[in-house]
């Protein structure tokens, strides 16, 4: 019987260590640890164009992750985009005049919703509206409407 | 022309007569389950010879495939000076792909050849034959276990096969090469997804697992039962296994990963 409980003891490292293998996976490699929902609150803004942005990218105040995207939807009345956000509910003090912007990380990098908060003593509660708001910026436009300004600039520097 | 006409129709029909045989050895091993469960002495016999003694190549392939995903990537990422995004390429590249493939691809070389080669002898040396004299079902004996450990292993060896390969790409990209060991970790982390990227590469490993088994094992049952039969039979297996599991690989990826 001996043998038999060798090869018992190996099969069980084998099925041990697979299991390992698929926590570290889990754990370390994926975002399962930051994916367990925490309380949070949900609050809307409307921009004018949303950009590149999609859910789950990344909602941060002063350079700090705070939350997430959870949806991008168009409005066909008003014809902006309606973006829900969840706001990780530690961070329960947003001013109702916060200014949420689309900003692009780094030139090439992802976007995501930057909050400036205001000074206004009324928080955000679940459910609530940023009003103020800041388009994203497209780059084909920017640059657009830079060759545009120095095609004018130079037109003017002939006469 | 009547002839390579008989021929084409022939061979046809052989290949078809062939899956059929296939279709019918697979249920026939698929029914055998419960059977083996109620035995597991036999089921853990096999998951030795399958899975662990599959381990030591598994994990050393993957360490160096790891190794030198770290290696090629750090070259064409510094190139855009993206070489923090190191992590995420190797742990993608490895979680996807190379991990479910590559692992089905040695489980075929290593324990499919064998598989094919044992079934394929018992059935030269009239052992198979053997036990149905005996009234015992030797595919519910012999087949089904060998199954199912092939089943069982083939998602470990792959999510091992992962493992150790992102932990060498980490010893290459940041024990050699400088990428910095905290954005190696956080942009993975940041950017694979547990149910998108590793979910996904668990049933891709099952599928390999199934379809490398099934084809090792039906080879050896069909072989022509001489020893010149058992080896063309062990290279069939090879071959066909290969392709089935690249081909299958294009067919998932573009079902799971197409629209994103």
């Amino acid at each position: 019987m001996q043998h038999t409980n060798t090869q018992d003891t190996l099969v069980g490292l084998f099925v041990a260590s697979g299991i390992v293998g698929l926590f570290f996976l889990a754990l370390q490699v994926s975002n399962l640890s930051s994916f367990v929902e925490e309380d949070s609150y949900t609050i809307t803004a409307r921009f004018e164009n949303s950009g590149g942005l999609k859910p789950k990218s990344p909602v941060s105040a002063a350079g700090v992750k705070i939350g997430k995207v959870r949806s991008i939807s168009f409005d066909s009345k008003t014809y902006e985009s309606v973006v829900q956000m969840s706001i990780n509910s530690q961070y329960n003090t947003i001013p109702d005049d916060t200014t949420a912007s689309v900003f692009t990380a780094g030139l090439l990098g992802e976007q995501y919703v930057n909050l400036e908060p205001g000074g206004s003593d009324v928080f955000l509660q679940n459910d609530g509206k940023i009003e103020i708001t800041q388009s994203a910026i497209i780059l084909e436009k920017a640059i657009g409407q830079f060759l545009f300004k120095s095609a004018e600039d130079s037109a003017e520097e002939k006469k | 022309m009547i002839q390579f006409l008989q021929y084409l129709g022939k061979s046809t029909r052989t290949s078809f007569t062939k899956l059929g045989r296939g279709t019918y050895f697979l249920l026939q091993t698929i029914s055998g389950i419960l059977s083996v469960l109620a035995r597991p002495r036999l089921l853990l016999n096999q998951m030795y010879s399958v899975g662990v003694l599959s381990f030591l190549i598994i994990t050393i392939s993957g360490l160096f495939v790891g190794m030198v995903l770290g290696l090629q990537g750090y070259y064409t990422l510094s190139d855009f000076g993206a070489e923090e995004t190191l992590g995420v390429m190797v742990a993608a590249s490895l979680v996807r792909e190379l991990g479910p493939v590559v692992s089905a691809l040695l489980f075929a070389g290593r324990a499919g050849s064998a598989l094919t080669a044992e079934i394929g002898l018992m059935k030269a040396t009239e052992q198979l034959s053997g036990m149905e004299m005996m009234a015992v079902d030797p595919v519910k004996r012999i087949i089904t276990p060998r199954f199912l450990a092939g089943l069982i292993s083939m998602p470990i060896l792959a999510a091992l096969f992962s493992a150790v390969g992102i932990i060498g790409g980490q010893i290459i990209g940041s024990g050699l090469l400088g990428v910095d060991e905290g954005a190696y970790w956080s942009q993975m982390q940041a950017n694979i997804d547990f149910q998108d990227d590793i979910i996904n590469g668990v049933i891709k490993s099952i599928v390999f697992g199934f379809i490398a088994s099934w084809i090792a094992l039906f080879e050896g049952y069909d072989a022509i039962p001489t020893s010149e039969g058992v080896s063309r039979a062990t290279t069939r297996t090879v071959v066909n296994s290969a392709f089935s599991i690249l081909g299958l690989d294009f067919i998932l990826t573009a079902l799971m990963f197409g629209d994103d």
